[in-house]
């Protein structure tokens, strides 16, 4: 772990990242650093005034993990000296988190900590309805994906308005967003409209590519209504009794029936509905219900609401896997496999075999992250912060014509 | 922001002759509805500076009463309307003989002494800004149609509105944005209606119900929205001045006169109570004098906790401290006692000692809290704020604020041996309890007043001591449930006429 940190973690990516600039502003050196040291020990309000500070700190206490969290109106280390009501979060980005956990009751292929590229497909589509979502409707652009290392995704939002978030506001754009709700024991959890009438258009315009993923993900892979229970949390979704007491009837008579018919028998019932009738509406309103339920993304509420919430850093390694929380392209999510993702073990090894042959030919020495696998990740997190730093190059300029 | 006049002197609000003039002649507040964009430029005295601060104070502590006795706002508009009446009216345009730009400069001054009070603490700004934008609401719900339209267009909201050609682009998302309009009415709604665009962080209520379309961090709000877009804009306003005030006030710290009156502005609120209750009503002016031998009785059936406390202990141990006399004494004094009767009252229940000492130790302070001697000042009795925010009682002390003092198990066997007669029972303690955890000890005591004068006064939930009014001060509990009693015994007596006649 150590050499990890010592000769591979990206700390100056990471500090150009959090910092919009070259040179540390109040968004480094006010921001909250937490460690988790061997055996839970957990040191919060860290903070460094540059990158060498930091990447001391973190080689000398070794930790098996560290987390982000807000600008502070003053430097977190100094949080015992200052008076109370004067160390307060001000900035902080917008951050999501989606864990395969919650998904646990309708993906059939793991369960618990297990995750595989088939599951992963649940989170790829969560991603693009987010991506789209915040990009389109809240119009920000600065969005950094990070794989949690083992079975989830971070958000990181840089855009200067995401920073400057206020709870409320947070609160806001999560409510916005969240569509599955309830608790465990509920089982209808979709409530985004009063009564059948139409979604709202942000959703609407979220079921089109979900309804694709529906038929492939849910009907073909998972064929998430063919075991009884599966069937029967479907059938708990249909508001109208008579349709779910024929379905019943039909699928005793024919069983083994696959979740893609089964979903077909369910159209056929509504085919025969009067148009512009009040059940055809309220049946195609729970189909659409239905299709939000399974393909919708799960969030971790809490996550986003609070400024002041810690998360982990991107680049750490996760404790149990092994692996680095790499950033992902939202464009190439589908060709993401988690499995592919480097482990320490793994980089470390990259990294002596290159150094065996350097010495070998004597040729100059590079960083030694380009020497492994971890460089097109780095370079990822690179060109991410450089496209911030441009922003704020130019918002500079525009600020030193206007005197 | 203000300079504070002496108080001696003639108190002529306005100094300079030339800003009077300007008062005459352009009318400062044309509108009822305030932003308070800008704070008072004119001299306030300083009573004018207490005065319409600690009136303004009522009506925000009620609203927080409100909040923690989660009224609706229906409940919550009522209450409020009516301490605003009895308190600070604000009266429309077409109220022609009111004065009406007094009004309105008092309620301007009082807003900016509380800013001046309530932005020292984080916690005390998230307070002041709720009280704040729920008066300003309630003030907007019941303004005239015609004058809320005069006071927006007097300020630039910077809302951008929507012209025809994005309004026909987005036509299929702007109408099926959720609303309660009939499916059959969308259309002519679409129509009619005027849309406009504001960025998003400043309508965060309306994004996170998903009542409008949200495009590139562009909220479109319908005009219909409005009251919600002023609601956000003014408490939005609010916490940025009030982040200002804080960074600007060490300043104005320099002026000592001030710095008591704020003090004691916030810690009022903090307390969760409003201003003191001012005695002028209370029983010594109904004229019924109160005889020493009455108080026992007077006690069990009118005295809030805090004097039950200190009678029974006074009853049990036939001595009170120091703070316990001075509370008590004073309390008595305005119910009704007088001087005469203090001392009998005093001299019977302090029964272990002898006269002489007595007589040395103790009359001369009754005296001196009846303005007989020293410095002869008529001491008033103490509200409620002070009796929770000055001198914590120790050990064998018995005065302060049982909800606040007492430790939980003995708050509520107290409370049971004291009003299980009036009707509190076992099931009425964990309600109670909760309201004193979370700090709101008086709203605890009022529901306690609620609770036990429920069967003989007919008074409901939510009603307190009358029109929704929170206790603040142990003579204005013990005024009221002696004034509910005597209705009801003269209802009673007018009764007993009636079938006298009919029979
Ligand atoms: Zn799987």
């Amino acid at each position: 772990m150590l050499a990890f940190y010592r000769r591979l973690y990206p700390f100056k990516s990471i500090m150009n990242w959090l910092n919009h600039e070259h040179v540390p502003t109040k968004l480094y050196t006010h921001r909250e650093f937490a460690f988790t040291l061997q055996g839970d020990v957990y040191l919060r309000y860290n903070s460094f005034n540059t990158v060498d500070d930091f990447k001391k700190q973190v080689c000398a206490l070794n930790p098996t993990r560290f987390e982000i969290g807000p600008v502070y109106t003053a430097r977190p280390r100094d949080k015992k000296t200052i008076r109370p009501g004067g160390f307060i979060p001000m900035q902080r980005e917008l951050v999501f988190d989606i864990d395969m956990t919650d998904y646990d009751s309708i993906r059939t292929c793991c369960s618990d900590a297990g995750i595989c590229k088939r599951c992963w497909a649940f989170i790829a589509v969560a991603v693009k309805v987010l991506d789209s979502a915040l990009r389109d409707q809240f119009g920000y652009k600065h969005l950094l994906w990070v794989y949690s290392g083992r079975r989830g995704i971070h958000l990181w939002i840089s855009d200067k308005e995401a920073m400057e978030l206020t709870d409320d506001q947070r609160r806001a754009v999560v409510n916005w967003i969240a569509v599955i709700t309830g608790s465990k024991d509920q089982h209808k959890k979709v409530n985004a409209r009063p009564k059948s009438r139409p979604l709202p258009p942000s959703l609407q315009m979220a079921l089109e590519p979900l309804a694709e993923c529906f038929t492939e993900l849910i009907l073909d892979d998972q064929d998430c209504f063919r075991s009884e229970e599966g069937c029967e949390a479907f059938l708990r979704l249909i508001p109208d009794e008579t349709i779910v007491h024929e379905l019943r009837k039909l699928w005793e008579l024919n069983p083994g029936r696959s979740s893609s018919q089964k979903w077909d028998d369910l159209k056929n019932m509504i085919r025969v509905l009067d148009k512009g009738s009040s059940r055809r509406l309220a049946m195609k309103a729970a189909m659409e219900d239905i299709i939000l339920q399974y393909t919708y993304p799960r969030l971790d509420a809490e996550v986003s609401k609070h400024r002041n919430h810690l998360l982990k850093a991107p680049f750490c390694v996760h404790p149990k896997t092994g692996r680095i929380c790499v950033p992902i392209d939202p464009a190439r999510i589908d060709d993401f496999d988690p499995e592919q993702v480097p482990t320490v073990r793994q980089l470390l090894r990259e990294l002596d075999e290159t150094m065996a042959q350097d010495s070998a030919e004597g040729e100059e020495r590079h960083a030694d992250s380009e020497r492994t696998s971890l460089k097109p990740y780095i370079q990822m997190l690179d060109k991410h912060a450089m496209a911030l730093m441009d922003e704020v190059r130019r918002s500079k300029r525009g600020a030193d014509m206007s005197w | 922001m203000f300079k504070a006049k002496e108080r001696k002197g003639p108190s002529t609000p306005l100094k300079s002759s030339s800003a009077q003039v300007q008062l005459h002649s352009t009318e400062p507040y044309p509108h009822r509805l305030n932003f308070y964009d800008l704070p008072p430029i004119f001299d306030v005295t300083l009573e004018e500076f207490e005065s319409a601060a600690l009136a303004r104070l009522r009506i925000l502590a009620e609203i927080e009463s409100s909040f923690v006795r989660n009224r609706s706002y229906d409940e919550l508009k009522a209450v409020t309307k009516t301490q605003c009446d009895k308190y600070l009216t604000l009266n429309a345009n077409s109220a022609s003989t009111c004065d009406l730009q007094g009004e309105r400069r008092r309620d301007h001054v009082g807003h900016f002494v509380l800013r001046l009070a309530f932005c020292r603490s984080e916690e005390l700004r998230r307070r002041f800004v709720k009280a704040e934008m729920m008066l300003f609401r309630v003030r907007w719900d019941s303004d005239d149609t015609r004058e809320r339209e005069a006071f927006l267009s007097s300020r630039d909201f910077d809302w951008v509105p929507v012209d025809d050609k994005e309004k026909e682009m987005y036509k299929t998302q702007l109408m099926a944005v959720p609303s309660n309009i009939r499916p059959q009415d969308l259309e002519a709604h679409f129509k009619k209606d005027k849309y406009y665009k504001v960025r998003w962080t400043r309508v965060p209520d309306l994004v996170e119900k998903r009542r409008v379309f949200l495009k590139g961090g562009w909220a479109y709000v319908p005009a219909r929205e409005q009251s919600s877009m002023v609601f956000q804009e003014f408490q939005t306003n609010l916490e940025k001045a009030l982040e200002m005030t804080a960074k600007a006030l060490p300043r104005l710290d320099e002026d000592t006169r001030l710095l008591p009156i704020l003090n004691n502005l916030s810690q009022g609120f903090l307390a969760g109570v409003p201003s003191e209750w001012l005695s002028s009503s209370s029983s010594a002016a109904e004229g019924g004098g109160i005889k020493a031998e009455e108080v026992d009785e007077l006690a069990r059936k009118h005295f809030p906790m805090c004097m039950r406390n200190l009678h029974e202990s006074l009853m049990r141990d036939r001595h009170l401290k120091h703070m316990g006399r001075l509370q008590y004494g004073l309390f008595l004094k305005v119910l009704g006692l007088s001087i005469d009767e203090a001392i009998t009252f005093w001299r019977r229940s302090f029964s272990k000692i002898t006269d002489d000492k007595f007589n040395k130790e103790y009359r001369y302070n009754i005296r001196h809290s009846y303005g007989l001697e020293g410095r002869r000042a008529n001491y008033p009795a103490k509200s409620c704020q002070q009796i929770l925010m000055q001198d914590q009682p120790g050990p064998n002390e018995s005065h302060g604020c049982p909800y606040r003092h007492f430790s939980e198990d003995n708050l509520q066997s107290a409370l049971l041996a004291s009003y299980a007669p009036h009707g509190l029972t076992a099931a009425d303690l964990p309600e109670i309890m909760h309201t004193v955890r979370a700090g709101h000890y008086h709203v605890a005591c009022t529901r306690v007043f609620e609770i036990t004068h429920a069967r003989s006064g007919g008074v409901k939930k939510g009603e307190g001591v009358g029109g929704g009014e929170s206790v603040t001060h142990p003579n204005q509990y013990a005024a009221r449930s002696r004034e509910l009693e005597k209705a009801r015994l003269e209802k009673a007596e007018s009764e007993r006429d009636a079938m006298v006649v009919d029979g």
